[in-house]
């Protein structure tokens, strides 16, 4: 009887403890994750933590201090270069280690590892779009610069350094969730990080979906609905630029009619994970002419998607070499947006189509060779190896041909059944030492310093704006930019010879750029760099309202501050709107209204085009306009679920805005032939019923509609960690580009006095722990328009009352 | 005075033994006590339950108000899917008590039947 109760006794006991450190019954461990003592509570951080203490790493070379302010922003001073990146390295990893090893996991295709294979998809296509072999290939060209291998082997020690010091009790939060363990970091990794970013700028393409509508609808009625340069169009090299007169235009191969512009079949696939489309930026700088002091001032807002932890983290780098402070990406070292004591840079995406698909025919089902120039030529077999979380791993051959990785065969994606197969021609892939660039922008001093930095970046091609405290201010598009013949890339390519492959790059120093132009402004957004006399040809997914947005008010604009200058970050003036609504106003017939729907028209009618939040006309706008986008395009382009995509909304607007005949408007489904004004009816009939659905729970608001949230890099797993319903008006094609989970994720105001005066400020907060006051507590003062003056710490100034920590490295 | 010594030394084990090993050792601490500290088998469960009670239950209080429970709103919404601080630090040391208190038991009955 005893033994029974002990046996009894102590079966419970082990019940309990397996129920409670497995999920194999409960769906958390909770013993393991509730234990104070090294679960989830040990991540709670008290409010008045201190972030100081002293450190000793054999591996630096002097001492190094890390002072850190009341918004967590550390200030580091080091004696040496290295030191600085080794710990800038320590620092990333101390506040977003899950986040920087998260990245480069779902970089390389191994989310599943983590989450099981419900990510397999994802990472088949990560893994096909040759990202890994993307890293592998930059990072042996950055090893091979001493510079650059020796600053990224600090930044990884750094990092690791970091990593060594974690116990169970002390991993980020999400590990304990997730049930991993950090790996060791490595260069590798950082090279990953930068192929993401490149992936997120320049991995945008519609070469399949535009092969689909120009075998639909013919060369003509294709550029009409895809146009290559719009009329409305402001440039970035303001129009009536000379450019350059002796320039080598390849000519398309003989066999293009046949073979690329009148191919026979389409393309049954609709690719998947696409970047956002809506990733872009603004960037303008003024010159003295313009400015109440009479120095520039640069302005910056990249917009992505506005994650907690924020892609961002804030620090300022000072050594005897160079004191820059801006913004940094935890995975790579060095600051990528910022300023230094002598000059300032920001970027925007050039947008330009750096990504093409060529058909390849192979041999057999080996896929061990492919015709090519008359041969069959041996491709490399590349095998990937992808591990499942709790299971075992799944292996997937890519081949390789002299275009790059074979993404879509027979064997991926499942849907592709018609047996042809896809090459990738991507920028990525080429050998680049980008990281080069920032170490030279960060010390640079001159317009010329500047110029040799950004000739080191190929990939994702950006708009470098350039001011300096000399006065000069200047943009260059800068990349490696295919040299194509007249609409080369535009659509598949056959990759049966090497006539269809990318003549050469376009010459360095014929890339778009202006230096002091006598308007006294420079300004980019994503739109076409310049306008139709530029001899190359430059497809790409360009913007159009906000570069005009922009353009127009600089122009007038005099004596400008930086108040000025948050203030037009801030925008949100819907060009768009302005453009439209009027269309619409002008062609609707008010008596086929129903009571609700007349009611909008009117809100619309006095609606002042302010995006702002308690605006129902944005709504309402942004419904009409979408619904009269399907109404004209979708049954001329929509047959039989052909993977298309439709026009996009400046594309319809600049077309109806010059011939109200336009002849998309008819609905080819109806004997009927229906004018604009039908058309422009029944468009907002059929969205008068969602709009009043939106009306009865309080959606018609602008900012509740949007409801702009900083969702956690888990997205709706974790929707506590997220920050939700901030008030925040603007949208697309507003130059306050925020939408409802994308937008300015860092905006920087730069005024080139001595000393420098700077603002700043990005949706989130410096520490990635959920756990801290410091997660998010940025996040209000970014909704509210404020901005943070960015204080520029000086060596002098180690007791100012804003220092709320100091950690000290000693070696 | 038996069953204050007894729940004492658990919680001071249990601690100590959680700064090296994982969690569950709070059950090595829960079982070892009553070998040397022997009383009826339903005072050592007691003596376990409320060891870890108060443990857990103080520990993680503390810890709680020195965050402001701005981690234990995030947290009680995650994993019991209900916005509740106090709810989540008494399951904490609810949980902690269970596993003390069948542990402590297991360790009374082993000590009856080896002590004929």
């Amino acid at each position: 009887m005893k033994l029974f109760l002990l046996t009894i006794s102590i079966a419970v006991t082990i019940g309990l403890i397996i129920l409670l450190d497995t999920k194999k019954v409960l769906p958390a461990p909770l013993g393991r994750l509730l234990s104070p003592q090294e679960g989830l509570w040990q991540n709670a951080e008290p409010l008045d933590k201190d972030y100081g203490g002293n450190l000793r790493f054999s591996a630096l070379k002097e001492k190094g201090d890390v002072y850190f302010d009341d918004r967590l922003v550390p200030h580091v001073f080091a004696k040496e270069d290295n030191d600085a990146y080794y710990i800038q390295g320590y620092l990333h990893a101390t506040f977003r280690l899950w986040q920087m090893e998260f990245q480069t996991y779902a970089a390389a295709g191994r989310v599943s590892e983590i989450v099981g294979d419900k990510a397999l998809n994802y990472d088949r296509t990560m893994r096909r779009m040759g990202m890994v072999y993307a890293a592998e290939r930059a990072l042996k060209m950055m090893e091979e610069d001493a510079v650059t291998k020796s600053s990224m082997d600090a930044y990884t020690a750094g990092v690791n350094a970091y990593i060594e010091t974690l116990n169970v009790a002390n991993l980020p939060v999400e590990y304990k969730l997730l049930g991993y363990l950090p790996e060791k970091w490595s260069n590798l990794k950082s090279a990953l990080f930068y192929k993401a970013m490149t992936n997120d700028l320049a991995g945008f393409d519609t070469d399949f979906e535009f092969t689909n509508a120009l075998r639909l609808l013919g060369e003509d009625k294709f550029k009409i609905l895809y146009p290559e340069v719009q009329d409305s169009l402001s440039p970035i090299i303001p129009k009536g630029t000379q450019f350059y007169a002796n320039v080598n235009i390849p000519s398309a191969p003989v066999s293009a009619d046949s073979v690329y512009f009148h191919r026979k079949d389409s393309i049954w696939y609709t690719q998947q994970f696409k970047p956002n489309p809506s990733n872009g930026s603004n960037n303008w700088a003024l010159s003295g002419s313009k400015t109440k002091s009479g120095k520039p001032i640069l302005c910056n807002d990249p917009h992505l998607s506005i994650t907690l932890p924020s892609i961002w983290y804030e620090m300022q780098i000072n050594t005897p070499n160079f004191n820059v402070y801006g913004v940094s990406f935890p995975g790579i070292l060095g600051i990528m947006i910022g300023f230094n004591d002598h000059i300032a840079f920001g970027f925007t995406n050039a947008g330009r189509d750096m990504k093409d698909y060529y058909e390849i025919k192979f041999k057999d089902k080996s896929r061990l060779s492919y015709w090519f120039n008359n041969e069959w030529k041996n491709t490399d077999l590349r095998i990937e190896h992808i591990g499942i979380k709790d299971n075992i791993e799944v292996l997937d051959t890519v081949a390789y041909t002299v275009f790059g990785p074979v993404m879509y065969d027979e064997s991926f994606p499942d849907k592709l059944k018609t047996n042809k197969a896809y090459a990738l021609r991507w920028i990525a892939h080429d050998p680049s030492n980008a990281l080069k660039m920032w170490y030279l922008l960060n010390r640079a001093k001159t317009y010329n310093d500047y110029l040799t930095a950004i000739q080191y970046f190929n990939a994702p091609a950006q708009n470098m704006l350039f001011a300096s405290k000399e006065g000069d201010i200047a943009l260059w598009q800068q990349g490696t930019f295919p040299l194509r013949w007249k609409d080369q890339g535009k659509f598949v390519m056959p990759g049966f010879d090497s006539s269809y492959m990318w003549q050469g790059f376009i010459p360095q120093q014929d890339n778009p750029h202006v230096i002091n132009p006598v308007q006294g402004y420079i300004s980019s957004a994503n739109q076409r760099p310049v306008d139709s006399t530029y001899p190359y040809f430059i497809p790409g997914r360009y913007d159009m309202y906000r570069g005009i947005s922009i353009n127009r008010r600089l122009s007038v604009l005099t004596n400008a501050t930086p108040e000025d200058m948050k203030n037009l970050q801030n925008d949100t003036y819907n060009v768009l709107a302005e453009v439209a609504v009027p269309i619409l106003l002008k062609n609707i017939q008010m008596d086929k209204l129903d009571d609700n729907a007349q009611r909008y028209v009117e809100i619309l009618r006095d609606w002042k085009f302010h995006s702002d939040v308690n605006e129902k006309g944005p709504t309402i706008f942004s419904h009409w306009l979408d619904s009269l986008r399907q109404f004209v395009f979708k049954d001329d382009l929509n047959k039989n679920g052909l993977p298309i995509s439709l026009p996009i909304r400046y594309t319809l607007v600049e077309n109806l805005l010059k011939d109200s005949a336009f002849s998309f408007v008819d609905d080819i489904n109806t004997p009927e032939v229906e004018t604009l004004s039908d058309i422009v009816t029944t468009a907002l009939i059929s969205c008068t019923k969602p709009l009043v659905q939106l009306e009865k729970e309080n959606k018609l608001d602008w900012g509740n509609y949007k409801n702009t949230t900083l969702y956690h890099l888990l997205r709706t797993a974790t929707m506590p960690f997220a920050k939700e319903h901030i008030p925040i008006g603007g949208g697309e094609n507003i130059i306050n580009a925020t939408t409802h989970d994308h937008g300015p994720s860092w905006k920087m105001v730069v005024h080139l006095t001595t000393p420098t005066e700077a603002y700043g400020i990005y949706p989130g907060g410096q520490n990635g722990n959920p756990g801290s006051k410091y997660y998010d507590n940025f996040a209000d003062t970014w909704g509210a328009g404020k901005y943070f003056k960015l204080w520029v710490m000086k060596a002098s100034e180690k007791s100012d009352k804003r220092i709320i920590s100091t950690l000290h490295f000693t070696n | 005075m038996k069953f204050l010594a007894s729940t004492f030394c658990i919680a001071l084990l249990a601690f100590s033994l959680g700064i090296f090993l994982p969690w569950w050792s709070i059950a090595i601490a829960a079982f070892v006590v009553p070998l040397f500290i022997p009383m009826q088998p339903w005072k050592d469960f007691l003596s376990g339950f409320v060891a870890l009670f108060f443990f857990w239950g103080i520990m993680s209080y503390i810890i709680d108000h020195s965050n402001g429970s701005l981690f234990s709103h995030k947290i009680a919404l995650l994993i019991l899917k209900t916005d509740n601080p106090m709810g989540l630090i008494a399951v904490t040391a609810l949980i902690g008590a269970i596993v003390a208190g069948a542990a402590a038991l297991s360790g009374s009955l082993t000590k009856r039947f080896f002590s004929k």
